[in-house]
């Protein structure tokens, strides 16, 4: 058997990402594993290559899962601190975020004003936010230098939460507007007609969209639980204090360590449908017929 | 004293669409009692009499005079819609809607709202979503939500244009009831067969016109213009 350098690389059968060969940018740090790059074809093509004796990545899958199961089951103190930093931060700006975007969504719905049109599209262009500018902002806002500066919160959970509810409150209220907004057309009349205050017409609309709204604010959890690169700014990623699954999961690929770095996303990935199931069951939608 | 709701004056009013009037000029008085039927073609403008009466359409010309100051007028009437307003809540919660918006407590508004829906005919239903019940009995819940209020006058756009004629006559029923208990009707329909049945008055409303208004009997005896022996007659108007 030929040592594993020695072995040809084998070309790929289809002619698109054979002809990207040539233009090969990198080979990635998993054994056996290359990344062709066609920068004119805007092609990615990751191609498996086999060699005799060289670990198949479906083994680090594995041992990701198989490390997961045994961190999980062994209670393993390091795994369920950034487990419970990671929910307790996401939580908290997912409900800080909550409390300012679904209100702000229903009166936009209610409201005519002049620069409507432009607080919309302005929301709906906030949404795709890059998260590492946000991080970057907020970094140079709470730096010693900054002007929050005083309040000494860069590096601690205060402001990666700050960072998420910078971050998702413009989708979450962005999706409940237009939840409301489909209501408000539907109960215009009804509550003109009934004399519904101001106040009244948006608690009302809140209320009888609260499956969608929680749908809302499920995208927002979603968008800050798998959030990196801001956290990674302004939290600093320190041990015992602001590490959390993402930028754990990071560090240990910076590593090398991918078993373990699956293992944390396996984790990542089971907090985020836990949390998705516990409040759909909480909130008994799909159960009260059709609303 | 509770100063009276109506008599309601209406002189000249006018409704625009961008460029296009839609309906008017108009101009009537609305009585203290009885009910009053709002009759004519599909697309004549009922609605949109019903609708700018009640505040939903605003004048561009012409005024609108209560008896009582127009907030309080505005607080002692309801609507109901042809397409009845569906809340994603339960038949019991949408009922009692109007009351919790007055402040009225919880289980008082719940309670009486049980009382209206078994008026109408829905007792069995009160924890169902109402967004299952039948369209009949969406009607006729919408019915008991815009009675709850006890208002003294109550708007119906054509409350039974899609129903069968089983759930009309439940419907007619309950607005023959609520006029006896003192509730001033005003609703439109196409239907000269219910018109027949309900009147007290007729409005006869065509092409955003106001074409005739008067006792029902006298409407239905002798019609004075053409557009309403034609409608009366079932012919087709242009």
């Amino acid at each position: 058997m030929p040592a594993s350098s020695e072995v040809p690389l084998a070309r790929p059968s289809h002619p698109l990402a054979s002809k990207s060969m040539d233009n090969l940018v990198r080979t990635s740090g998993l054994s056996g594993q290359f990344v062709y790059f066609e920068p004119h074809l805007g092609l990615l093509a990751i191609v498996l290559q086999f060699r005799s004796g060289a670990d198949f990545p479906m083994n680090d899958i594995l041992a990701g899962l198989a490390q997961a199961l045994r961190l999980v089951v062994s209670f393993d103190p390091t795994l369920y601190e950034i487990t419970l930093r990671s929910l307790s931060v996401t939580l908290t700006a997912t409900i800080i975020a909550s409390l300012i975007g679904l209100p702000l969504g229903a009166w936009l719905s209610v409201n005519r004003f002049r620069a409507r049109r432009f607080v919309i599209a302005t929301l709906n262009a906030l949404m795709g936010l890059p998260p590492v500018v946000v991080g970057l902002v907020v970094f140079v806002i709470f730096s010693r230098s900054g002007p929050l500066g005083v309040l000494g919160l860069l590096f601690t959970t205060k402001v990666m939460i700050i960072a998420q509810v910078i971050l998702i409150t413009p989708i979450i209220a962005s999706v409940a507007h237009q939840a409301i907004r489909e209501l408000w057309a539907e109960y215009h009349d009804l509550l003109i007609s009934l004399n519904a205050t101001r106040f009244q017409r948006i608690k009302a609309l809140l209320w009888d969209s609260r499956r969608a709204l929680l749908t809302a604010s499920l995208t927002g959890f979603g968008r800050a639980v798998g959030e990196v690169g801001a956290i990674m700014i302004v939290g600093g990623n320190i041990e015992h204090s602001t590490r959390v699954l993402t930028t754990a999961i990071a560090l240990e690929t910076g590593k090398g360590n991918f078993a373990l770095a699956l293992a944390l996303g396996f984790v990542l990935i089971a907090l985020a449908l836990g949390v998705n199931y516990a409040l759909h069951f909480l909130s008994r939608t799909e159960r009260s017929s059709r609303w | 004293m509770v100063a009276p709701l109506l008599p309601l004056t209406v002189r000249d009013a006018e409704v625009w669409r961008g460029q296009t009037r839609i309906l008017g000029p108009i101009s009537l008085n609305l009585g203290e009692s009885g009910i009053t039927i709002v009759l004519g073609p599909n697309g004549g403008g009922k609605t949109t009499l019903l609708r700018m009466l009640h505040g939903l359409e605003r004048m561009r010309r012409g005024n609108l005079s209560w008896s009582c100051s127009r907030e309080d007028a505005l607080k002692r009437q309801a609507f109901v819609f042809q397409q009845p307003v569906i809340m994603r809540r339960s038949v019991v919660e949408s009922i009692a809607y109007p009351l919790l918006l007055d402040q009225t407590p919880k289980r008082e508004a719940l309670s009486r709202a049980a009382e209206a829906a078994a008026h109408v005919g829905l007792a069995k239903h009160l924890d169902l979503p109402a967004q299952v019940l039948s369209g009949g009995e969406k009607q006729k819940m919408a019915l008991a939500r815009a009675l709850i209020r006890k208002p003294d006058l109550l708007f119906l756009d054509e409350p039974c244009a899609s129903l069968d004629g089983q759930s009309t006559r439940e419907i007619e029923d309950i607005l023959l009831r609520a006029g006896a208990d003192g509730t001033r009707i005003v609703m439109s329909t196409h239907n000269v067969g219910q018109a027949r049945r309900l009147a007290d008055e007729i409005i006869f409303v065509y092409r955003g016109q106001l074409h005739e208004i008067g006792p029902a009997p006298v409407f239905f005896s002798g019609p004075k213009t053409a557009e309403a022996t034609a409608h009366i007659n079932g012919d087709l108007l242009s």
